[in-house]
């Protein structure tokens, strides 16, 4: 027990490695407020591209959401920081990562949209149709709007998994939290960094947890 | 010339046949992490959907608790724990089991919530009819409850195993000699990308089945609203 904390919950080693880990909680917050926003974005638009008339364009979105969503994120994180310099293009670590993350975590939030678009009645667009809006206003006012209540639930928890994604970043030395607590690691020969960072994580993320707990049980609840 | 380059530098024949054999071995050892990951993990979140079921308040808090957890911590932590931190109190274990045991633990937790949604959602009427025709409880839950909860998980499991699996591309961080480890290392040997296309491939040939597959299956088993 004297030995699992400390090796684990060293107080010591906590305040040492505390501003560290602040620092990287701050590149983790700006990584997710960065890909979060843009994600939704691209991931509407793909999903609206989704319900285009045109087969190719039908046939070319899911084409790329499977692909992207075929990929580890890892995997699309190396490649694009490790491969692209080869062609003589120098990405900053920030922007390769961010760009990574958002071409995999469009591809999920387009996904979730596109269900959501797809549970809104026809009626509901036709209805809207004949009161004069055009199909773009239409989308706007009276499809997306009750598409997105619909999948909040998914909209949430894809979410969530941007946040845990983030600490991929670490491997391609972003100074993000986890990468923090690795060094701090590495420093200290001690493991609680590695724990406080769980820790923080843990406090973050728990809450959003719950809620989507509660959410799951309530759809449920009203099948 | 642009294209020459670009083919020699990504496309580059001489380094990918070079590498070829140890991205085939890569590609082996992440199928066989990823079956023992969705094996180990499915099974033991039906096991504790089914121990939910009898109700048991310190058992249920427990595995709500440990569940949450869970999900709330990224994979990479889990697996950076297990690997790095743990040795510092004694336990070792090689970055395949670290990796192994984390995707595990995950797709458990996420398995045993959609199995538990998927019990809840089947009606109360359904046990009761059950269990007058004179099943006991354990026949009711194995030949009424579970058959149509099952049924219903199907496309939530499904995707969120894809996913998980996924996460095999981790154990490159603890040194598990799966394809993305093995495009790195050829990457680092040659100084060219050509083995991450390799790489980039073996996942495509991987994952692009398993991604369409989950398609059909939520097509096959949407619920009729």
């Amino acid at each position: 027990m004297e030995q699992i904390i400390q090796s684990f919950f060293n107080v010591r080693i906590i305040q040492a490695a505390f501003p560290f880990l602040l620092k990287g909680f701050g590149m983790t917050a700006l990584l997710v407020l960065t890909v979060v926003p843009l994600g939704v974005a691209r991931g509407l638009t793909v999903a609206l591209l989704s319900t285009a008339k045109s087969r190719l364009v039908k046939w070319m979105v899911i084409v790329y959401t499977d692909f992207f969503r075929a990929f580890p994120p890892l995997v699309l994180l190396i490649f694009i920081y490790f491969g692209v310099p080869f062609l003589g293009i120098d990405l900053p670590a920030f922007v390769a990562v961010a760009f990574g993350f958002l071409l995999n975590t469009s591809s999920y939030y387009g996904e979730v949209f596109r269900a959501g678009i797809e549970s809104i009645p026809r009626g509901q667009f036709e209805a809207a149709r004949s009161t004069g809006l055009n199909a773009m206003q239409t989308m706007a006012y009276v499809v997306v709007p009750q598409a997105t209540r619909n999948v909040m639930p998914d909209l949430i928890s894809n979410t969530l998994e941007v946040v845990k994604l983030t600490s991929i970043a670490s491997v391609v030395a972003l100074p993000e939290l986890l990468y923090a607590a690795r060094q701090a690691q590495s420093i200290t020969y001690n493991a609680t960094p590695i724990m406080a960072a769980g820790v923080i994580y843990l406090i973050c993320l728990w809450p959003v947890v719950r809620l989507l707990s509660r959410f799951e049980h309530k759809t449920i609840s009203l099948r | 010339m642009m294209l020459d380059k670009f083919m020699l530098t990504y496309f580059n024949w001489e380094v990918m046949a070079q590498y070829l054999p140890k991205i085939v071995e890569g590609f082996f050892l992440t199928i066989q992490l990823a079956l023992s990951v969705v094996v180990t993990g499915i099974l033991s979140g039906l096991t504790l959907s089914l121990i939910r079921s009898f109700r048991i308040r310190v058992i249920n808090f427990f595995i709500i608790f440990s569940v949450d957890i869970l999900r709330a911590l990224p994979p990479l932590v889990i697996i950076i724990m297990f690997y790095f931190a743990l040795p510092t109190i004694g336990i070792r274990m090689s970055g395949f089991t670290a990796t192994w045991l984390a995707l595990s633990l995950v797709l458990t937790a996420f398995a045993e919530e959609i199995f538990w949604a998927g019990i809840l959602a089947v009606p109360k009427g359904q046990w009761e009819a059950a269990r007058s025709t004179g099943l006991t409880s354990l026949q009711t839950m194995r030949s009424v409850v579970l058959p149509q909860a099952v049924r219903i998980t199907i496309p939530p499991l499904t995707n969120r195993t894809i996913a998980i699996t996924k996460g095999t591309a981790l154990g490159a961080v603890v040194a598990v000699g799966e394809i993305l480890y093995q495009a790195q290392a050829g990457l680092a040997f040659s100084y060219n990308p050509s083995p991450l296309t390799l790489g980039a491939i073996a996942y495509l040939i991987l994952f692009v089945p398993v991604v369409c597959f989950g398609r059909w299956v939520e097509t096959r088993f949407a619920w009729k609203r």
